[in-house]
């Protein structure tokens, strides 16, 4: 017999993904009135938990993807973690909000079941920040990594569902596909069962989530141009640089793709990186690299996520061994040299505008490629700064630091984040680094300007409760007892019934 | 017009006149007289589409027939992909899909060695009893009073004499009948030494699901090991992960010497039914494996089917969403009896098996009547018209469980009205 059946089987994994959304959504509705004190347990639990794994993990997903640098992928994690936490501790998406002066009351409302994709190049972080998103602002979700990444996303998912179970959130509240193939995340992804989609991925699957039919916020793709001004202390700007570009192995969508300055300022810039641990490419190396980098079918995935001096060797370019970043140089900013496409792997494109108008006009042209996402500017001259500010089609543009981190919000004030909105510009419904206030609406209130009204008189408290623990599961084996309840328990289920309806009203 | 390509009806009016003609007059008009005519047109997922077009929610499941709802698009894929390849088979030879789905049987309840093939549950029940008889043999049957076990020779004879005195197919002398939840009844007519079996339900479903005692059925099993008798528990309705087990018993701690179960096993697509029997009662098999017989028992079609709803149960998002009904109705309904405790006086449940209690002796009848008005089809308990048979499938889903109880909130009205005129007609 060959190895073909001879029957056709049903999609195991498909019902099975079908299945964990209909359990996200009882794990939604009790979780949706729980308060803010019981949502901060949760989330305290789950940051702590997978601070305790970030390392672990970390380590797992180079393994499994090949991607980045583990320690690089720990700060990442960790970030998704106490950091994330921090950032919205104390931003409460359980209370409802009263306005004296405008007459209103705002009920928040939870979107109930989150459908999220965890790309192959955060296949951590992603699931612990779109999990800790959830958990703030009381949904479930059910999570879909890349097939390449799926072993430690999958495992990093049930390691934050069970402290979060432990901590007394309704079993099912975090779940992940352990099956993921785009036939099931298509499906899925139109399916009426979920209430919002967060895609984060290729382009592609992007487009699919907002071509599903059903409500999504999705990020476009990157291609970060850092200018870098002669107003900038250029050691300092080189710094950020070779930092931003080699901190996992470039593999955030938010690191620099282009470097750009002025023809009086290249011989600094070029110094100064070298100064950093930058490979500055001659003519025959840029060639090299460009023609490793982009083969007949587009750029050469073996290169995402490797080191500088790893891609150096298999482009055939000699290089230090202390080697941070490759920096090919494009000497006039053209708009057709692949080189000025996003790379995700340790190389900058170094080029050089003849003046201030021209470097806007052409890093304009660049963003254009990652539209929507994020650009740096490196210089003290904030006349300057608003004008590129105020051209690039970006949202955000961050100053002397390097661009991977802090448009992800690590050493800005900006929201900690795996999904930079690329907004309209860059074809999404959302142009800020997400949040968990994004996964939340509200029912507004709202009475007569001329009518008075009392809002202070009016009983708020029905609207959320301190979580009973009836729904939790602690098991999910195929042998658990369904609860047997009889007569006694259930007079004592509707006195308890009665003793809170009084306490209500 | 209701053309269906083979045969066409003018009308519901039309279908029924046919009905009452040619197939049961009796059954027509009975619904007909309930409040509830209803003919079941389309079907799919856990609703019904009456051919009035009214839709309705089905809790009545045929007693769990339809676990997993109407068609259920991957049990359909399963039997149309078996299609493509099996026949129902030839029941005298081995065939893959029967060796295939027993074994598969069998691994759930390890002190099992062999399982035996039918086409519904009484037939399964007359498996059970031959069995017994053969390892014991004892002729004396014993099942409780308003037990139900099915219509076939021997399986009839254990019920309610309703089936049996019409047809002339009671037989008292090796029927016996005991009252439930009375182990001391039992033990009375096992000490007599000459009884083969006691069969009973985990919980009797057609007697409206009254709930054991604590350690009465353990108590049972004991005392026929006691008097050498066999203990069969027939799980048709508490089977197949409905009581938050695989099977009814396991919930209770027993280990039954044979056990029966259908409906479900077939996901509602294709007629299956099985008796497991311990080694001990399988010796027949070894003495004379063609001593039963049956045509399209264990048909390999349904053998194939009863394989994926076995492992369709055991998948853990299943075992949870069940789990997940099973709170939300506990839940729901206590609160329901709060707000309508004039009628509504009682709840009896495991896992998603449910008896509504209502304070009337045909409560259920008009409770059933209102619910149906509100697009819920849920059916009162034969033997006990107290109690409506509630049974909810194991992949319901929040938004459906939660409809149910808003329309179930909406018919407690209508319900308590349809009351108080039987009351003044009583
Ligand atoms: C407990 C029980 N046993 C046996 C049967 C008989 O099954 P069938 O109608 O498939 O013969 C039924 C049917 O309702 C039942 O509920």
């Amino acid at each position: 017999m060959d190895g073909g059946a001879l029957l056709s089987v049903p999609d195991r994994d498909l019902s099975a993904a079908r299945m964990k959304v209909s359990r996200a959504a009882w794990a939604a509705k009790y979780y949706r009135t729980f308060d803010h004190d019981a949502v901060l347990r949760i989330a305290e639990a789950v940051a702590k938990a997978g601070n305790e794994k970030a390392a672990d993990y970390a380590d797992w997903a180079v393994r499994e993807t090949g991607y980045g640098v583990v320690e690089h992928k720990t700060i990442k994690n960790r970030l998704c973690t106490h950091d994330l936490l921090d950032y919205y501790r104390d931003l409460d998406l359980t209370a409802p909000r009263v306005d004296h002066d405008r007459k209103i009351i705002e009920i928040p409302k939870p979107a109930g079941v989150v459908f999220a994709l965890a790309p192959v190049t955060n296949p951590v972080a992603t699931v612990y920040y779109k999990a800790m998103l959830a958990i703030l602002s009381r949904n479930a979700i059910v999570l879909s990594p890349h097939p390449f990444a799926k072993a430690c996303s999958a495992d990093a998912a049930r390691h934050l569902a069970a402290a979060a179970e432990a901590a007394g959130a309704p079993s099912g509240l975090i779940q992940c596909v352990e099956e993921p193939s785009v036939p099931l995340v298509k499906d899925i992804m139109a399916s009426d069962k979920i209430n919002v989609i967060m895609a984060t991925g290729g382009n592609a699957m992007v487009r699919a989530a907002y071509s599903s039919g059903n409500p999504a916020l999705g990020v476009g793709s990157g291609n970060a141009v850092a200018y870098v001004d002669p107003s900038a202390n250029v050691d300092a700007a080189a710094k950020c640089l070779v930092d931003s570009k080699s901190f996992d192995n470039a593999i955030l969508c938010t690191n620099e793709s282009i470097v750009l300055t002025l023809e009086e300022n290249r011989g600094n810039v070029e110094r100064a990186l070298r100064t950093a641990g930058a490979h500055i490419c001659n003519d025959a190396d840029t060639d090299r690299l460009r023609d490793y980098l982009w083969t007949g079918k587009g750029f050469n995935t073996e290169a995402i996520g490797k080191s500088a001096t790893w891609i150096a060797d298999k482009a055939g370019i000699r290089v230090n061994p202390a080697t941070r970043i490759l920096v090919p140089v494009v000497p006039r900013p053209g708009q057709d040299d692949l080189l000025f496409q996003e790379k995700l792997c340790p190389v900058l494109t170094l080029t050089a505008a003849v003046d201030f108008q021209q470097a806007i006009t052409f890093a304009k042209h660049c963003a254009t490629r990652g539209a929507g996402h994020s650009a740096a500017f490196h210089g003290t001259d904030n006349a300057r700064l608003v004008a590129y500010s105020q051209a690039m089609p970006v949202y955000r543009v961050v100053v002397n630091v390097p661009c991977s981190q802090g448009a992800a919000g690590f050493s800005t004030y900006l929201p900690p984040s795996f999904m930079i909105g690329t907004g309209y510009a860059g074809r999404s419904s959302v142009g800020e680094n997400v949040g968990p206030q994004h996964l939340v609406h509200w029912t507004r209130i709202a009475f007569g300007r001329d009518v008075p009204a009392d809002l202070d008189g009016i009983d708020l408290s029905g609207t959320m409760h301190t979580p009973a623990p009836a729904p939790t599961q602690p098991q999910l084996q195929p042998t658990a007892s369904a609860p047997a309840v009889d007569k006694d328990e259930l007079r004592q289920l509707i006195l308890q019934e009665l003793r809170s309806l009084r306490g209500s009203t | 017009m209701f053309n269906y390509g083979y045969f066409s009806f003018d009308s519901k009016e039309a279908l029924l006149e046919k009905a009452a003609e040619y197939w049961n007059p009796g059954k027509v008009s009975f619904w007909k007289d309930a409040g509830t005519p209803m003919v079941i047109d389309r079907r799919e997922g856990y609703y019904l589409h009456d051919m009035s077009g009214k839709r309705l929610i089905d809790l009545h499941l045929n007693g769990g027939t339809y676990n997993f709802g109407h068609r259920h698009r991957e049990l359909v894929d399963v039997l149309k992909s078996g299609l493509d390849y099996f026949d129902m088979g030839n029941h005298w030879f081995p065939s893959v899909a029967r060796a295939a789905f027993a074994e598969k049987l069998v691994k759930t309840a390890p002190h099992m060695k062999y399982a035996v093939f039918g086409a519904g549950g009484a037939e399964a029940v007359e498996i059970a009893i031959k069995t017994a008889r053969y390892a014991t043999k004892r002729k004396k049957i014993i099942s409780i009073i308003k037990g139900y076990h099915g219509h076939s020779g021997l399986s009839v004879a254990t019920g309610d004499e309703r089936f049996t005195k019409i047809f002339l197919a009671d037989r008292p002398d090796e029927f016996i009948q005991v009252p439930f939840n009375d182990a001391d009844a039992l033990e009375r007519e096992l000490k007599k030494g000459d009884v083969a079996a006691f069969i009973i339900e985990t919980i009797p479903a057609t007697y409206g699901f009254p709930l054991p005692h604590d350690g009465y059925l353990k108590t049972c099993q004991d005392l026929c090991h006691k008097y050498g008798a066999k203990f069969i528990s027939d799980e048709v309705q508490t089977g197949l992960m409905r009581t938050g087990v695989m099977w009814g018993w396991q919930g209770y701690g027993l280990t039954p010497d044979i056990f029966v179960c259908g409906k479900g096993l077939g996901g509602g697509i294709y007629p299956i039914s099985a008796c497991l029997v311990n080694e001990e009662c399988g010796q027949w098999q070894i003495e004379d494996g063609a001593a039963h017989i049956s045509t399209s028992g264990g048909s390999e079609l349904g053998c194939l089917v009863g394989h994926h709803v076995i492992e369709m149960l055991q998948r853990p998002e299943v075992v949870s969403n069940i789990d997940f009904v099973a709170n939300f109705f506990a839940q729901s309904m206590a609160e329901m009896m709060a707000r309508h405790s004039d009628i509504f006086c009682g709840v009896r449940q495991r896992g998603v098996v449910l008896g509504l209690e209502f304070d009337h002796p045909e409560g259920a009848v008009a409770v059933s009547r209102a619910l149906y008005e509100n697009g819920v089809w849920a059916i009162f308990s034969s033997l006990d018209k107290r109690v409506l048979q509630f049974k909810p499938g194991v992949v319901k889903d929040v938004d459906l469980c939660q409809e149910i109880m808003d329309r179930f909130d909406a018919a407690m009205p209508r319900a308590r009205q349809l009351l108080k005129t039987s009351r003044r007609i009583a």
